[in-house]
């Protein structure tokens, strides 16, 4: 048995979940300092440990910018007491979180987030049908979501699961159908060889900048994010399918909701927007010394940043959308769209080979 | 890749792991349809996406990658998915009470005996020594091609199976259609 490819495995798992877990508890703490400035409020400023007050200058600034806030936020979690509600299904209740986290732990598995480091690649697996493998998972999330409603054995909460269910189905359709056209450019399925491809022939974005709008307003719906937070809509249906959850469980699903984001950031900027290389300076080949590994890495998570960013940026300038609305776009708008575009597409192709 | 095929087939591991998703996929079917503990539809209902999520299991082991993700995507991410949508809005009270009919049984009985009877013509027919080789390799253009020359009649027959399906939904769907 190759010990050697088990270990790096192990290893690579391991630091990706926790480099995913830690990009999740700042994203929050982004989300809440930028929701902060639009709203023109100041966000979370004064979580303070011991002994970071002495730190001159430093110490203060960070405690401003409310660096210490997750931390707090986690503990708070952790320690509230794990209340059950009379009358629930005890048994999905406490599955509905598990599930809704898992799958969007596993999307990031296939997404290179660097060149090489070394000799190891910088991808957990390198499955020739990763693309494939992505939405597999996905569409396993709504499990989460759906249970949870159902769980909760109250109105709300179920008619948020059901909502979320059929929402997730319907841009399911048009997230899948929108990346076809890449397919078809790329001719491969591997988003390692989707990466290499663009280093070489520039960014996919050049060349289906419609499938990229399609994938993200999809992928929007997709994490439940407003516009399209239909599923807990607080105004309609208080919580909707966390509505009876507390603690460390209801902390659960943002984690998934999170992770889903951070993850699909990933997936745009991996199919998109050249992945881990940079036109210039060199840095869109495999890298060859550590320092230009390390380059790739930091690349990779400053361009999901940027997508990260605009999630954020987006919840907090638009209002939500209907459900019909919702149901409209999906069905009558971004699927014919999704198929004309893959016919234009093939067309082109066809004539120009 | 190279790493982890090498790790398929070197070891005994593939082996250990066929019979570890075969016995998952047995017990999660019977756990849909005869599970002591529950007799919830959408326990049921979970138990077949459990199931579906195995044979792709098995799938990947026979090195049809595609396949296995397919099966995922369609049967545990769709199809069930609105399966528990429908059977979460019916009235689930009055189906945990109820009896198992005689006649139900009999013609559980004979799907099964029929289904058994023709896996044992089969495997009578096959020779067991004989090494299986894999044909597409989960090459997804290989697939592809094929499907789109060998085997392009029937694979057009079921595009317009699912087309009067879906057309046939909409008739059954609109009451009053003018």
């Amino acid at each position: 048995m190759d010990w050697n490819f088990i270990i790096f495995s192990v290893v690579k798992i391991a630091v990706v979940i926790g480099v995913v877990q830690g990009m999740v508890s700042y994203t929050v703490l982004a989300e809440r300092k930028i929701s902060a400035w639009i709203q023109d409020r100041t966000g979370p400023n004064r979580t303070t440990p011991p002994f970071v007050k002495d730190i001159p200058v430093i110490g203060p600034f960070l405690i401003r910018l409310g660096v210490f806030q997750p931390l707090a936020d986690g503990l708070k979690f952790m320690f509230k007491e794990d209340f059950t509600p009379a009358g629930v299904r005890k048994i999905y209740f406490f599955l509905a979180p598990a599930i809704a986290v898992i799958p969007a732990m596993l999307t990031v598995a296939v997404i290179p987030f660097g060149s090489t480091l070394g000799a190891q690649k910088m991808v957990i697996a390198d499955l020739n049908v990763g693309i494939l493998y992505t939405f597999g998972i996905v569409s396993l999330g709504v499990y989460g979501i759906v249970l949870a409603g159902y769980a909760a054995n109250s109105k709300f909460p179920f008619l948020g699961g059901i909502r979320s269910s059929a929402q997730m189905i319907s841009y399911e359709i048009s997230m899948g159908l929108s990346v076809i056209p890449v397919l078809l450019i790329v001719g491969n399925l591997n988003l390692g060889e989707i990466i290499r491809w663009q280093a070489t022939n520039g960014w996919l974005i050049i060349y289906a900048p419609v499938a990229f709008i399609i994938f993200l307003v999809a992928s929007f719906a997709e994490t439940n994010r407003l516009p399209f937070d239909l599923p807990e809509a607080e105004t309609e249906l208080v919580g909707g399918y966390h509505t009876e959850y507390g603690s460390m469980k209801f902390a659960l699903f943002f984690l998934g909701e999170y992770s889903n984001m951070v993850a699909s950031a990933g997936m745009m900027v991996t199919l998109f927007f050249g992945g881990w290389t940079l036109p210039f300076w060199g840095l869109d080949h495999a890298a060859g010394t550590l320092a230009s590994g390390i380059a790739h890495i930091l690349i990779f998570l400053l361009k999901m940043g940027v997508f990260i960013v605009l999630f954020i940026w987006v919840r907090w300038m638009f209002p939500r959308f209907r459900y019909d609305q919702l149901m409209d776009l999906g069905w009558r708008r971004f699927l014919p769209l999704a198929l004309v575009n893959i016919l234009v597409t093939a067309i082109i192709l066809w004539m120009r080979a | 890749m190279e790493n982890f095929q090498n790790l398929i087939s070197e070891t005994m591991l593939p082996d250990m792991m066929f019979y570890v998703f075969a016995a998952l996929t047995l017990l999660f079917g019977v756990l849909v349809v005869a599970n002591p503990f529950s007799r919830n539809p959408v326990t049921s209902a979970m138990f077949l996406v459990l199931t579906i999520i195995s044979m792709a299991g098995l799938f990947v082991l026979l090195h049809a990658f595609f396949l296995a993700a397919v099966q995922v995507i369609v049967y545990a991410g769709a199809v069930m998915v609105l399966f528990l949508f429908v059977i979460m809005l019916l009235d689930l009270k009055e189906e945990q009470h109820r009896k198992i009919k005689m006649v139900a049984i009999i013609a559980g009985l004979l799907s099964v005996g029929t289904i058994v009877a023709i896996f044992l013509k089969s495997l009578h027919a096959t020779n067991l020594n004989a090494h299986a080789s894999p044909v597409t390799e989960g090459d997804t253009a290989l697939l592809g091609k094929l499907l789109f020359s060998q085997y392009v009649l029937p694979f057009e027959v079921v595009s317009v199976l699912l087309l009067v399906a879906m057309v046939g939904v909409i008739l059954l769907s609109k009451k009053n259609l003018k």
